[in-house]
C-alpha cells in the first residue's frame, strides 16, 4: 500500500562521505600531528650533524644543547630531528603498503565474491592469527644488515590483515545495498561500480585503517629498534631509545635522553588517534549523535537534561 | 555444530600455515644457519650425528635433499616433539628451555592481558552508559596511553618506581638470592612483587584500547530497539546495562581479540626485555642475540601456537555467548 | 460512561534542536477502560512521539514542554505519570502500561533466550513469584498468543517476524496491564501475518479487557479494529470520534483526504480482501455496499 509506493518513488539514496566537522578533537589532532611532521621534515635541515661527537657527555639541557647531550656528547635535539624523520618514513611506507595490501585482499575479494573471496578471506585470517612481531624478529635475526625500507616492508607484510578484514566486512555490506544492486541491474561495468559506487563510501574507513597502520608501524619499528633489531645505521625514535638504554641513561638519570623520543612518539600516536576519532564519527552515525558537539546543538539547558535523565536512561 | 567444524578446520589450516612459515623462513633467508649453529655447538662440546640431523631437519642445510623430503623430515621431527638443542643454553634442548620459560610468560602476559581486558571492558561499559560523565571524558587520555610504546612506558615506570622511588625491583622474575622456587608463600609473594610492574605496564597501555572499543559499541547499542523495549519493561538500570547493553556490546571486543592478541604478544616480548623477565620473550631475544637459530624457531613456533590456541578458545567462547553465530555459518 | 483509564491533558512535546520541532502540540485525549483507540496519521506527524511521551520514554533532545498523562487505576487512584520519581516510574512501566514497538523485528534482545526476556519482567516486577510459577506463566503467555511453549528456549533469530511480534505481545500482557500501547505493531509484517496478529489482539482484548492505543498510518486497518479513532496531523489531533462516525461522516478535511487516499475503500467493493474480524467489520461492509451504491 502506501509503504510500497514510498519505497518505489523514494530516490535511491546513497551515502556519500562527508568531510569531518572541524571539532576540537580533530583540530588538536591535526595541529599536533602537523607539528611533528613539520619537525621531521624541516628539523634535520636546521640542526647539527646528529652523529658528531662532542666533549661534554651526558650534559643536561642548556643553551648550547637545547635537549642536552648523549653519553658521547652528541646533540639530542639533532638526533631527535633525524629520528623523527626516520620514524615518519617508516610510518609512511607502511601506511601506503597497508593501504594497497588491505584494499586488494579486503575490498577486491569481497566485491568479487565466490571462491576468490573465500580464498582471500582465509588467507587474511591466517595472516591475522599468526603474530606479526615474532615473525619480524625472526626475519631480522637472519638479515644482519637491513635498510629502513626492508624493515618497513616486513612490518607491512605482517600487519595488513586486520585492516583487510575490516574492509571486507564493509565491502560485503555495501555490495548488498540497493543502489549498488540497481547499478548492476542497469548493466554498469563491475569495475566501474567498484570505483564509483563502492570505493568512495569506503574512503573514511580506508583513512582510519591507514592511520592505524601508521601508528602500529611506528610503534612496531620502535620496538624492533629498541631490541637492537632495527635497520642498521638509521635514526628512529626506537634506535634513540636503544642507545639511551645501552648508554645507561636510565640508571644515570639522563631523562632528557630517553624521555623526548618516547614522548614524541606518544604525542604523534595520540594526534593520529584524535584524527581517527573524528573519522570514526563519520563512519558510525550512531556515535555522531552522541558527540558533545551534537549535544551542544540541542537547545536544552543542563537543568532540562538532568530532568530528562531521571525518566530515561 | 557446523560452526565448530568450520572453526576447527580453519585452525587446522592456520596451524599448517604456521608450521610451514616456520619451515620456510630459515631456508629462504640468507646465510647458513646450520653451519653457524654447528660451529657454535662444536665449541661447547662434541656434536652427535643425531643432533646434527635434527638441526638440519629444522633449519635445512642439506641442499642435496629435495624440499618435499626436507618438509617430511621436518614434520616428522616436530611430531616427536624434537625442536633441536639450544646453543645458548647448551646442553639443554629447545623444548626444555621453552618448558622453563613459558610458565613465566603465560603467568605474566596471560594474567595481565585478561585483567586489562576485563578492566577495559568494564570501564568502557560504564563510560558508554554514562555518556558525557567524567569517565567518558577520560577516554581520549587513555587512548594516549595506547600510543605510548609498551617499552617506553616500562622504562618510565622503571625509572620512577624503580630508581627515583625504589618501590619495585628493577628486573627479574623473583628474588633469586633469598627465596627458593617452589610452592611456598615466600616464593609466590616474590613472584607477585616482581611481576607487578611489568603487569602494570601491560595493563595501563592496553586497557585504554579495550575501553574505547567497548565505549563506542555501548553507544551504538544504546540506540537499538531492544534497549527501548528493556526500558519500557521497567527493568532496573543495572540489569539493562548488563544483560541488554553490555551483553551485546561486548561481542565485537571479543571477536577483536584475534586482531589484538598479536600486538599484545609483541608488546610483551619487548616488555620482558625491559624487565629482564625470565619468560619466553627474553629467551627469544637471547636466541636472536646468540644466533641460536633452533631455539629461535622453536620459540617462534610456540608463540604462534599459543596465539592460535588462545584464538580458538576465544572463538569457542564467542559461540557460547552469541547464539546467532551458531546458526549463521 | 465509566471512569476512563488514562487522561492526557494538553500534552506538548518539542524536539529541542535548531530550529525546535514541535512534534506534539497540545494533545488532549481520554482512553476509556477496555477500548481500542486508534491513532492514525501520516508518518512523521508525531504519533510515536506522543506514545513515548505518555510513558515518558522520550530521550533528549525530546522534551515534554507542557501537559500531563494521568493513569486511573481500577481501585480509584490517580497516578500522574509526570510526578513519579525515577523508581516509581520504573515500577509503573509495563505494570500499568506496556508497549509493543514499531521495530518489531528488533525489539527482542538477540543474545538472550526468549525465556530469559520473559523472566526479566517477572523477576523485576514480581520478585515474590516462585521459579516454577514464573516458568509456567511464561509458557501460558506464549500459548495464549499461539506460540508453542517450547519456543521459550529459542533465541530471537530462530523465530519468524510474526512469531517475534507475538512474543512481544505475550510479553506486553505478562503483568496484565490496564493499557497496551502498540506503535505500528504490524507494519513490518506481510498481510497474512498482519491479519492473524490483529485477530489475536482483538481476541485477547476481549478476554482480558485491557485498553489499547493502536498506532498506525493505515487508516482502513484502524477502522476495522478500533472503537474510536483519533486522526493526527502535524502534532495535533484534528479529529476524534467513533470509528463508524469517522468513516461515514468525517468532519475534518484531512480525515477525508486520508480516507480518500486508500482507493480500496472508495473504489470497487471487494477490491480489498480482509478476513472477517468481528461484527464491526460486517457492519462496515454493509456501509461500504451502501456507499458504493450511492456513488454509482
Ligand atoms: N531526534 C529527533 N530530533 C529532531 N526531530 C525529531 C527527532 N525525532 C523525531 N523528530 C521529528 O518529530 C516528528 C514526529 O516524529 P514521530 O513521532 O516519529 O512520527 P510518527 O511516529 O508519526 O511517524 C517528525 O517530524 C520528526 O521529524
Ligand atoms: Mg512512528
Amino acid at each position: 500500500m502506501t509503504a510500497d509506493t514510498v519505497a518505489l518513488t523514494a530516490p535511491v539514496t546513497r551515502r556519500r562521505p562527508t568531510w569531518p566537522p572541524l571539532t576540537a578533537k580533530l583540530a588538536a589532532g591535526l595541529i599536533l600531528g602537523g607539528a611533528v611532521v613539520l619537525f621531521g621534515l624541516l628539523g634535520p635541515l636546521l640542526v647539527q650533524d646528529p652523529s658528531r661527537v662532542g666533549d661534554i657527555g651526558l650534559a643536561g639541557p642548556s643553551g648550547d644543547h637545547l635537549l642536552g647531550t648523549t653519553q658521547t656528547g652528541q646533540d639530542v635535539l639533532a638526533q631527535l630531528a633525524y629520528a623523527t624523520r626516520g620514524s615518519l618514513i617508516v610510518g609512511a611506507i607502511v601506511g601506503v603498503l597497508t593501504l594497497l595490501l588491505s584494499a586488494f585482499f579486503g575490498i577486491v575479494g569481497a566485491y568479487a565474491g565466490g571462491w576468490l573471496d573465500e580464498l582471500f578471506s582465509l588467507f587474511t585470517n591466517i595472516v591475522l592469527v599468526i603474530p606479526g612481531l615474532p615473525v619480524v624478529i625472526v626475519i631480522s635475526a637472519y638479515v644482519p644488515d637491513k635498510s629502513l625500507l626492508l624493515v618497513s616492508l616486513v612490518l607491512a607484510i605482517t600487519g595488513w590483515a586486520g585492516s583487510a578484514r575490516v574492509l571486507r566486512g564493509s565491502t560485503l555490506s555495501l555490495r548488498g545495498r540497493d543502489y549498488v544492486l540497481a547499478c548492476r541491474v542497469a548493466g554498469e561495468k563491475r569495475w566501474r561500480i567498484l570505483a564509483v559506487e563502492i570505493l568512495p563510501n569506503l574512503i573514511p574507513l580506508l583513512a582510519s585503517q591507514v592511520v592505524f597502520a601508521v601508528i602500529f608501524a611506528i610503534l612496531g619499528e620502535a620496538g624492533l629498534s629498541y631490541l637492537g633489531l632495527g635497520a642498521s645505521g638509521s635514526f628512529t625514535w626506537g634506535t634513540m631509545l636503544y642507545y639511551a638504554q645501552n648508554g645507561l641513561a636510565l640508571r644515570l638519570g639522563a631523562w632528557w635522553w630517553f624521555v623526548p623520543p618516547g614522548l614524541l612518539l606518544a604525542l604523534f600516536g595520540a594526534a593520529l588517534s584524535l584524527i581517527n576519532f573524528s573519522i570514526d564519527e563519520i563512519i558510525n552515525p550512531k556515535l555522531r549523535s552522541q558527540t558533545r558537539a551534537s549535544r551542544r546543538g540541542w537547545r536544552m539547558s543542563s537543568e532540562q537534561l538532568r530532568k530528562a535523565k531521571e525518566s530515561t536512561l | 555444530m557446523r560452526y565448530l567444524i568450520r572453526k576447527f578446520g580453519f585452525y587446522l589450516v592456520a596451524l599448517w600455515a604456521a608450521l610451514t612459515v616456520n619451515f620456510c623462513i630459515p631456508r629462504l633467508m640468507p646465510g647458513d644457519p646450520v653451519e653457524i649453529m654447528m660451529s657454535k655447538l662444536g665449541q661447547k662440546g662434541p656434536v652427535t650425528p643425531e643432533t646434527r640431523q635434527s638441526i638440519e631437519a629444522l633449519l635445512g642445510a642439506d641442499s642435496s635433499r629435495p624440499l618435499p623430503r626436507q618438509y617430511g623430515d621436518y614434520l616428522a621431527g616436530l611430531a616427536t616433539g624434537d625442536l633441536g638443542v639450544s646453543v645458548t643454553f647448551f646442553p639443554a634442548s629447545v623444548i626444555d628451555i621453552i618448558g622453563r620459560t613459558l610458565p613465566w610468560t603465560i603467568g605474566l602476559i596471560g594474567l595481565a592481558t585478561v585483567i586489562s581486558f576485563l578492566a577495559g571492558v568494564g570501564l568502557g561499559t560504564l563510560a558508554g552508559w554514562r555518556r558525557g560523565s567524567w569517565l567518558d571524558n577520560l577516554i581520549p587520555v587513555t587512548t594516549m596511553f595506547q600510543s605510548v610504546p609498551y617499552f617506553w612506558l616500562a622504562l618510565i615506570l622503571l625509572f620512577l618506581l624503580g630508581s627515583v622511588w625504589p618501590l619495585f625491583p628493577l628486573n627479574g622474575g623473583y628474588d633469586v638470592y633469598t627465596v627458593t622456587p617452589g610452592w611456598n608463600g615466600e616464593f609466590l609473594g616474590s613472584v607477585l612483587y616482581y611481576g607487578a610492574l611489568p603487569a602494570l605496564t601491560i595493563i595501563v597501555s592496553s586497557a585504554g584500547g579495550w575501553m574505547l572499543g567497548m565505549r563506542n559499541m555501548m553507544v551504538s547499542t544504546l540506540s537499538e530497539d531492544y534497549m527501548l523495549t528493556a526500558e519500557a519493561k521497567g527493568l532496573r538500570p543495572g540489569r539493562i546495562m548488563r544483560r541488554y547493553a553490555a551483553r551485546n556490546a561486548v561481542l565485537p571486543s571479543i571477536s577483536g581479540f584475534a586482531i589484538s592478541l598479536g600486538f599484545v604478544v609483541a608488546g610483551s616480548i619487548v616488555t620482558e626485555a625491559v624487565f629482564s623477565y625470565p619468560g619466553i620473550g627474553s629467551a627469544l631475544l637471547q636466541a636472536v642475540g646468540g644466533n641460536d637459530y633452533a631455539l629461535m624457531q622453536g620459540i617462534f613456533l610456540i608463540i604462534t601456537l599459543a596465539v592460535l590456541g588462545a584464538n580458538l578458545l576465544v572463538d569457542l567462547l564467542y559461540s557460547v555467548i552469541d547464539p546467532r553465530i551458531r546458526a549463521r555459518s | 460512561m465509566t471512569r476512563p483509564v488514562l487522561t492526557i491533558e494538553n500534552l506538548s512535546v518539542d524536539y529541542l534542536v535548531d530550529p525546535p520541532v514541535h512534534a506534539v502540540k497540545d494533545v488532549s485525549l481520554t482512553l476509556r477502560r477496555g477500548e481500542v483507540l486508534g491513532l492514525a496519521g501520516e508518518s512523521g506527524c508525531g504519533k510515536s512521539t506522543l506514545a513515548y511521551g505518555i510513558v515518558r520514554l522520550l530521550k533528549p533532545p525530546a522534551m515534554i514542554t507542557s501537559g500531563r498523562a494521568v493513569f486511573h487505576s481500577p481501585e480509584g487512584h490517580d497516578i500522574d505519570w509526570g510526578d513519579l520519581g525515577p523508581e516509581d516510574l520504573r515500577a509503573a512501566r509495563w505494570d500499568k502500561i506496556s508497549m509493543v514497538f514499531q521495530g518489531a523485528m528488533n525489539s527482542l534482545n538477540p543474545v538472550i533466550s526468549i525465556r530469559d526476556q520473559f523472566e526479566d519482567i517477572f523477576r523485576t516486577h514480581r520478585p515474590a513469584l516462585r521459579r516454577r510459577e514464573r516458568r509456567d506463566r511464561c509458557g501460558d503467555l506464549l500459548e495464549r498468543v499461539g506460540v508453542d511453549r517450547a519456543r521459550l528456549n529459542s533465541y530471537p533469530h530462530e523465530l519468524s517476524g510474526g512469531m517475534r511480534q507475538r512474543v512481544m505481545i505475550a510479553m506486553a500482557m505478562a503483568l496484565e496491564p490496564q493499557i497496551m500501547i502498540m506503535d505500528e505493531p504490524t507494519t513490518a509484517l506481510d498481510v497474512v501475518v498482519q491479519r492473524e496478529i490483529l485477530r489475536e489482539i482483538s481476541r485477547l482484548r476481549g478476554e482480558l479487557g485491557f485498553a489499547v492505543v493502536f498506532i498506525t498510518h493505515d487508516l482502513p486497518l484502524l477502522l476495522e479494529i478500533s472503537d474510536r479513532i483519533a486522526v493526527m496531523r502535524q502534532g495535533e489531533i484534528v479529529e476524534l470520534g467513533d470509528a463508524l462516525d469517522l468513516y461515514t461522516d468525517p468532519r475534518h478535511d484531512y480525515t477525508r483526504q486520508l480516507l480518500a487516499s486508500f482507493p480500496s475503500l472508495t473504489g470497487e467493493r471487494g477490491s480489498f480482501v480482509r478476513g472477517a474480524l468481528d461484527d464491526r467489520l460486517l457492519a462496515l461492509d454493509a456501509i461500504d455496499a451502501g456507499a458504493a451504491k450511492e456513488t454509482s
